[in-house]
């Protein structure tokens, strides 16, 4: 392995030069590992990689453009004239092509208009109309961003200290809890009681997310195991609590569902009637700003970052690798509170039985397409926001026949091309810059 | 078989890799390829295995050209790899991984029919997917006692020690009928006694008729084995030499200057007691005790080398010495009980550490060099204010350090992981030597490094002996443990068997490593390595195995997962 040179970044030319090159000794590993090392590199640390570094910018942009294309299909062939004039395809295929051609632009121009820009909108606030009226498709876009952003937050930050936080739907619920009991059934003066209310979200949470890192700590429970039982916890102790009216059930109702938060308790806009973003939304971003500057700037995020990326190196290093696990799966907890704090405080006000909906799962489709980079994750958020929102116009704009369910294909393709890089490189040909070469000597004797 | 390389070259970019390299095996010789890391040695080989195709050059079997494309061409016209990394399944057995992708497969036989005037002959099918696990033992043992390789088809591969993997993957070769082997850095991976059997075994199979390319850069190990060596330097061929060439002659053909082999050093001054330790025990993952109170100190100015065959409690030792490790009994760091210590309070009590891993526990692979030599002071100014990092500051501090310890790195932004081994050692290196420490602990301080970063690994430690720091050297290399040590401790079975003046014969430090004590001899008479003698510790020879001499253990590291 010392001089094959098809690892990392050799394989392309050096940029600075031969002199360069010439005094950079060929890279590669020589201590004598055994056997071993190479087994442990095929676990959690390969798919860490392969998903912060293996899939570049470049990759997530293409595996979106592919995933339209194949979407693209889907719509047109859900289209009955589409159908029809494929039917005659061989008579007319002028017609043909223009027919699917036209089916594909429409919804994906509807999808546009619906979740980020109505171009009427923009030529009727030149003819004197409302400017606000433009940017209604973002405000809702942003809107139904947020609560992934955040979750996406929660999943990217453990991610990055080399857990894989399933939990955060756990977690949101734990930020539910106590957001909805803070928001009803406490007063407070104006203020005051929304803050407390968020405060109470993220505490919420993160007690939840600080369990699980206190057993992986602990006990080394695996913390994905543990994520996913709390998450069955959760959502059992949430349904017992919305069903007693001692508990956070609205009083007179049978079915599991807690009484409204009170006004002054509500996440308020900013930028009055629609269009407007919630307080919500700037949490989020404010907290991807946090994250950001915690993970690059703070000894915290370095302690966490060289525990993500290996944790044997942390600890002889001198860093408390449990205590990072415990503080971590703290703050990636406090995150899904803040996720649930911004459902049920802003767009919904009340808990409900099901009010955690995909948020924790989204979460982690988010954080894989921003590839557990914060700002990445806000984009990543701001994507399948505006799928969404698109979706739901594109329904209404064809009278149901492109379904909004279109857009959850379209989600499932982009994450599935994301997590591939290897087909993404293949359909577009790109150079493959991660291939170890070992590949290649594991088939040498099978043939 | 006669294996001929004609003009190969290989270039990656602007980087020759190989640059027009003619080589001829004949057969029934062992030929070594002697080079530094990054000197072309396994690009050469992947070109011969298959696994690159060269730019320009061929390959020519028996004096006919052959074009190898892939691992499977290779194998057909009779090569054989055994690569440095093993490629085997370790919960499979022995007989299942040597017939892996070449299953001998059961053959069922339909009996003929006569069906009125239609006559079916028997008819001899491959039934479909059924193993002869019998034949593939059958082929196991027979070729294990023709070669004396002494591997048990039954066995699990996880439950090998590794020189017996690396058998496995020899016969998973010869199973193929490879008449020409290549073995990749095969003693990397080995203790002294693993080593001296594989070279066993080569011999065996040479005098078969077999030839063998057998790549190295450890001259001791060239010179013992080769029938002739090729020394390759910056891709290309620089030399051929007979096995009796000189180590200084052979070191500098590979570096391109003339090397100091062994460190030169001023007698010690040793100073005041820096590191006691007493009755240090560390239980092992069995219930046993993998360090078994052992006791010793070591002086300022002073380097104390262990020596030992792997896995004789020395990676315990230094991981319970740095806190990495549950341990009883006391250790004292310049008067101060660090026993209860975590290791960020023993790094900032002043003990620098090198691991033994350096990928593994020594650097993050992911992280810039900048980030790799501050891994351990990231926390303390000036790289740090309270909770906030400095990125400057680090960024300034890694361009001196480059510098000062000559990392060769594109940039300080640069992934570690991407340097050379020798390179990464320096980085490990410039970062615990960089602070002011009072003990060095550094085990298998050059371990699959080159001559060249092995001179500087070793020059850096004595130039850190005479600034006044306590070193402790663990190693299982004779050479470092001669050309460092000042006093010499033996690790056996968890116990320090012996105390040593570092003048001690080489022949009795291994049999002191193998467990036997030669009764009589004067480990414990006073030494004169100038001032400051003193005596070895000599209170813990107490139990003393039985005297098995030369018989080195076999027991490994880690057993395999």
């Amino acid at each position: 392995m010392t001089e094959l040179p098809a690892t990392g970044p050799e394989l392309t030319p050096p940029s600075a030069g031969s002199a360069a090159a010439g005094t950079t000794e060929t890279a590669g590993p020589d201590t004598p590992p055994g056997p071993a090392r190479s087994r442990a590199r095929l676990t959690g640390a390969v798919i860490i990689e392969a998903i912060t570094q293996g899939s570049s910018a470049v990759v997530t942009i293409l595996a979106i453009f592919l995933a339209m294309i194949v979407g693209g299909v889907l719509i047109a062939f859900s289209d009955p004239v589409v159908t029809r004039a494929w039917g005659a395809f061989f008579t007319v295929p002028g017609y043909t092509l223009a027919q699917t051609w036209h089916a594909v632009s429409f919804a994906y121009s509807q999808m546009f208009e619906g979740a980020v820009l109505n171009p009427s909108t923009v030529s009727a606030a030149v003819h004197g109309g409302s400017i606000a009226a433009i940017f209604y498709p973002l405000s809702y876009t942003c809107a139904q961003a947020t609560p992934d952003i955040l979750t996406g937050l929660s999943v990217a930050i453990a991610f990055r200290a080399g857990l894989f936080n399933i939990g955060a739907a756990g977690q949101w619920v734990g930020g539910a809890i106590v957001a909805t009991w803070l928001g009803f059934g406490v007063s407070l003066p104006p203020v005051i009681h929304v803050i407390v209310c968020v405060a109470g979200a993220f505490v919420g949470g993160a007690v939840i997310g600080w369990g699980v890192g206190f057993l992986k700590a602990r006990t080394g429970a695996h913390e994905v195991i543990v994520t996913i039982m709390f998450n069955y916890v959760m959502y059992d102790l949430l349904s017992y609590l919305l069903s007693h009216p001692a508990m956070l059930q609205q009083p007179g109702q049978t079915n599991e569902i807690a009484p409204f938060v009170q006004n002054d308790a509500n996440l308020p806009h900013v930028g009055g009637p629609p269009p407007q973003v919630g307080v919500g939304f700037l949490i989020a971003v404010a907290a991807a700003i946090a994250v950001m500057w915690l993970l690059s700037r703070t000894t915290t995020g370095f302690q966490f970052r060289t525990v993500g990326a290996s944790a044997s190196a942390a600890r002889t290093a001198g860093i408390k690798v449990e205590r990072a696990w415990i503080l971590v799966m703290l703050l990636a907890g406090g995150l899904a509170g803040l996720s649930a704090a911004g459902v049920v405080l802003g767009t919904n006000t009340q808990l409900t039985y099901n009010s955690y909906g995909t948020y924790g799962s989204d979460g982690i489709t988010v954080a894989l397409l921003g590839r557990a980079r914060p700002m990445g994750v806000v984009l990543a958020g701001l994507l399948f926001g505006a799928l969404t929102v698109g979706g739901t116009y594109v329904e209404a704009a064809t009278l149901g026949q492109v379904p909004a369910d279109i857009v959850q294909v379209l989600e499932g393709l982009i994450v599935l091309f994301v997590a591939a890089p290897a087909l993404i490189r293949a359909v577009f040909r790109l150079r493959s810059t991660s291939g170890t070469g070992m590949e290649a000597v594991a088939k040498g004797w099978n043939g | 078989m006669k294996l001929e390389l004609r003009g190969i070259t290989k270039r990656f970019g602007s980087l020759v890799a190989n640059d027009h390299i003619d080589l001829v095996v004949q057969p029934g010789q062992i030929m070594a390829l002697l080079g530094e890391n990054g000197a072309g040695k396994t690009t050469l080989m992947n070109v011969l295995y298959g696994l690159l195709q060269p730019d320009e050059g061929e390959i020519l079997v028996d004096d006919q050209p052959v074009h190898i494309r892939s691992p499977k061409n290779a194998i057909s016209v009779g090569i054989g790899m055994v690569h440095q990394h093993f490629m085997l399944v370790p919960v499979f057995t022995v007989a299942e991984n040597v017939t892996l992708g070449a299953e001998p497969i059961r053959r069922l036989t339909l009996p003929g029919v006569n069906i009125g005037r239609l006559h079916l002959p028997p008819l001899s099918v491959p039934s479909f997917g059924l193993l002869d696990r019998r034949r593939a033992r059958a082929s196991v043992r027979e070729l294990s006692q023709r070669f004396g390789l002494r591997v048990d088809p039954d066995a699990y591969v996880e439950d090998l020690p590794v020189g017996v993997q690396q058998r496995v993957e020899i016969i998973k070769a010869l199973l193929r009928d490879a008449s020409v082997l290549v073995l990749d850095e095969p003693t990397a991976v080995l203790t002294p006694g693993e080593t001296e059997d594989l070279f066993q075994i080569m011999r065996q199979l040479r005098d078969s008729g077999r030839s063998i390319i057998f790549i190295s850069h450890k001259l001791r190990e060239v010179q013992a084995i080769a029938d002739s060596i090729t020394i390759l330097r910056r891709g290309k061929v620089v030399a051929e030499r007979p096995p009796t060439t000189s180590d200084a002659e052979l070191a500098a053909l590979m570096v391109g200057r003339a090397v100091q082999l062994r460190v030169s050093k001023e007698a010690a001054r040793p100073g005041e007691v820096m590191l006691d330790v007493r009755d240090l025990s560390v239980p092992d993952e069995h219930g046993g005790l993998a360090v078994d109170s052992i006791s010793f100190d070591v002086r300022a100015g002073e380097i104390l080398g262990v020596a030992g065959v792997q896995g004789n409690g020395q990676t315990e030792l230094c991981e319970a010495l740095m806190g990495l490790r549950p341990a009883t009994g006391s250790v004292l760091l310049a008067e101060a009980d660090i026993a209860a210590a975590s290791t960020h309070e023993r790094l900032r009590a002043g003990i620098g550490y090198i691991p033994e891993d350096r990928q593994e526990d020594g650097l993050v692979g992911a992280f810039p060099v900048a980030d790799n030599l501050v891994l351990d002071v990231y926390d303390q100014p000036p790289y740090a204010r309270r909770i906030a990092m400095r990125p400057d500051e680090v960024r300034k501090a890694a361009v001196q350090l480059v510098a000062e310890y000559d990392v060769r790195t594109p940039s300080v932004m640069t992934t570690a992981g991407t340097l050379s081994g020798g390179n990464q050692q320096k980085v490990v290196v410039a970062r615990e030597l960089s602070r002011p420490n009072k003990l060095l602990l550094a085990s298998q301080p050059t371990r699959g490094l080159d001559v060249g970063s092995i001179e500087f690994v070793h020059s850096e430690i004595v130039k850190a002996r005479d600034q006044g720091l306590a070193v402790v050297i663990v190693s299982s290399e004779l050479d470092e443990i001669y050309a460092l040590s000042d006093r010499i401790a033996v690790m056996y079975e968890g116990k320090i068997v012996g105390m040593c003046a570092p003048d001690i014969p080489e022949q009795e430090l291994g049999l002191l490593m193998a467990g036997a004590r030669s009764d009589g001899e004067p480990d414990g008479a006073p030494v004169s390595t100038g001032e400051g003698t003193h005596m070895p510790d000599t209170d813990e020879l107490l139990e003393i195995p039985d005297p098995r001499a030369g018989e080195a253990p076999t027991r490994t590291e880690e057993p395999m997962p």
